[in-house]
């Protein structure tokens, strides 16, 4: 298709519109509020399900969740997580419903991928996906994260109480139909 | 003390103390000129940034003044490369044939009326605007010399482009300002100044730029024409960041990629600095007796005030009309300066000719 190409007037072939057309446009902008966010000073709402850095969570009492299963560490893509099981003759849990805890439980900020599979792998809900985004260190050690700081940074989450939520629904399952 | 400096002054012979005095001119003008360069990179990074509805640098030093100075650091601590493939003479000349223009021609700039008993001009020539066209079209040398010695193809076009450009505009720019010298009676640039002082119709300034039809055609044609000779959008082709990946620029970095930029923006504030002395009065206001001669060192530091600051909006113009339009098609550019500007300088000059005959004849 051929498009009519309409010949420009006087005041168009002196540019005379695009000029003032430009210079309106421009300063409007100029004068428009400002979108940049001043970084390190301003930050943004970390929203609701997402996915930063994997830290461990302490129950309500404030005893370990993680029971050193292992699965998190078989499940992980990047293989960042590396956890060393108490053995036989290990430490026993500090909690009730548990058997053990792991002895050292090390996660590698540097290899995570962020992708939540430890989460979701996580049959006691020990392991969560936090809201911090920016980590940083001077050297490699000091981004493999142990079990002490992971604990430390990751916090009770009283929110999610497993064994809690275990007995309510086998109380559910005891009557027929199940709900859903 | 100061009696003493005093006495050695006024002990000076003539030649001596003029000697002592255009050094002190030279290096203060200099020095002016490089801390404008300077600061017209952070007026040109804050303004894009703002019409762009960004903030922009505004982390080194109060709301990012010392921004230049870490640019600086940067520049001359960057690896400097090389390549291989370059003309290695040619390829270190040319930065350097960057900044010389600009910097020669701020010689007859008049930047101030007097200060003490010393006129603010470093050179009051006669032949002023002759020596200022012929230092400008050196500037092209640079950055042919540059597209040629870095032997690869984008930096070449850019220089080709550039030559072209550079050589159509300046015959347009050139014949563009003869009208006003026809109103002036002679070449010199403070006797142009000289002509633009009082007032029209009471209150409106007399300056070429609003004094009749002939000197703001004039005007308009120098305008763009400028920003043809600078290298600035609308006419950026040399540099053309979208076809040319940086044109004639390409292969170099560190301080040398930075002397071009400083030329360029060296060559912003002089052009601005003509426009200020050939259209807009130069040094003068025509209100409250400011387009005399100061007779008190306050006056004269008030008129070079008013000639930097006549010098910083031609700038705000130039940044802001950077980041408004974009960039001219070449035949367009080719178009505009051989079969538009050029006619219509050459008959602003006959018009002008014959007005002024006429004029004489009444």
């Amino acid at each position: 298709m051929i498009i009519k190409r309409k010949p420009l007037n006087l005041a168009e072939r002196l540019y005379l519109p695009a000029i003032i057309g430009g210079f309106k446009v421009t300063l409007r902008h100029l004068l428009k509020k400002k979108v940049t966010m001043q970084y390190p000073e301003e930050k943004w709402v970390v929203p609701e399900g997402y996915r930063g850095a994997p830290y461990l969570v302490k129950d309500q009492e404030g005893n370990t969740k993680c029971v050193s299963c292992q699965l998190c560490e078989f499940v992980c893509p990047p293989k960042a997580i590396k956890i060393t099981p108490p053995g036989p003759a290990g430490q026993l849990a500090d909690r009730a419903n548990a058997e053990k805890m792991p002895k050292e439980f090390e996660i590698n900020m540097l290899r995570c991928i962020f992708c939540g599979f430890c989460q979701e792998v996580c049959p006691e809900e020990a392991i969560f996906l936090q809201k911090d985004y920016s980590l940083t260190g001077t050297s490699r050690a000091e981004m493999i994260y142990n079990k002490e700081k992971l604990l430390a940074l990751g916090g009770v989450h009283a929110g999610v109480q497993k064994w809690k939520h275990k007995a309510d629904e086998a109380k559910e399952q005891e009557s027929f139909p199940v709900k859903a | 003390m100061i009696e003493s400096v005093n006495n050695w002054l006024n002990g000076l012979s003539d030649t001596q103390s003029l000697l002592l005095f255009t050094s002190i001119k030279a290096i203060g003008a200099f020095s002016v000129m490089m801390f404008m360069v300077a600061y017209t990179v952070v007026l040109e990074r804050r303004l894009c940034a703002w019409i762009q509805d960004r903030i922009g640098p505004n982390r080194v030093g109060p709301f990012g003044l010392l921004q230049p100075a870490a640019d600086g650091i940067k520049a001359f601590f960057k690896e400097e490369m090389t390549p291989a493939h370059v003309r290695k003479i040619f390829f270190t000349l040319a930065p350097m044939l960057a900044l010389i223009p600009a910097i020669l021609n701020l010689a007859v700039i008049p930047f101030g009326s007097t200060l003490g008993k010393q006129p603010m001009v470093l050179a009051d020539l006669n032949v002023g605007i002759l020596y200022t066209f012929g230092i400008v079209s050196l500037g092209v040398y640079s950055i042919v010399l540059a597209g040629y010695a870095a032997n690869s193809k984008y930096p070449f076009l850019g220089g080709i482009r550039s030559t072209a450009q550079l050589i159509s505009y300046e015959i347009a720019m050139g014949m563009s300002v003869i009208p006003i010298f026809l109103y002036v009676g002679n070449l010199n640039l403070s006797s142009v100044i000289t002509a633009q002082t009082g007032t029209q119709l009471g209150v409106l300034p007399n300056w070429f730029a609003l004094q009749n039809p002939m000197t703001f055609l004039a005007f308009c044609i120098f305008l763009v024409s400028a920003f043809a000779e600078t290298n600035r959008t609308p006419f950026d082709l040399p540099e053309a960041e979208q076809e040319l990946a940086g044109g004639y620029n390409v292969e170099y970095s560190a301080i040398k990629f930075a002397m071009f930029f400083m030329g360029e923006y060296a060559n912003m504030i002089l052009v601005s600095a003509m426009m200020v002395t050939l259209f807009f009065g130069g040094w003068t206001l025509p209100w409250f007796g400011l387009d005399q001669p100061a007779t008190t060192p306050i006056g004269g530091v008030l008129h070079i005030g008013i000639f930097l600051g006549k010098v910083f909006l031609f700038l705000v113009m130039f940044v802001w009309i950077r980041w408004m339009w974009p960039r001219f098609r070449y035949d367009q550019l080719m178009d505009l300066g051989w079969r538009r500007f050029i006619p219509v300088a050459l008959a602003n000059i006959l018009v002008t000719a014959v007005w002024l005959w006429w004029r004489s004849a009444q």
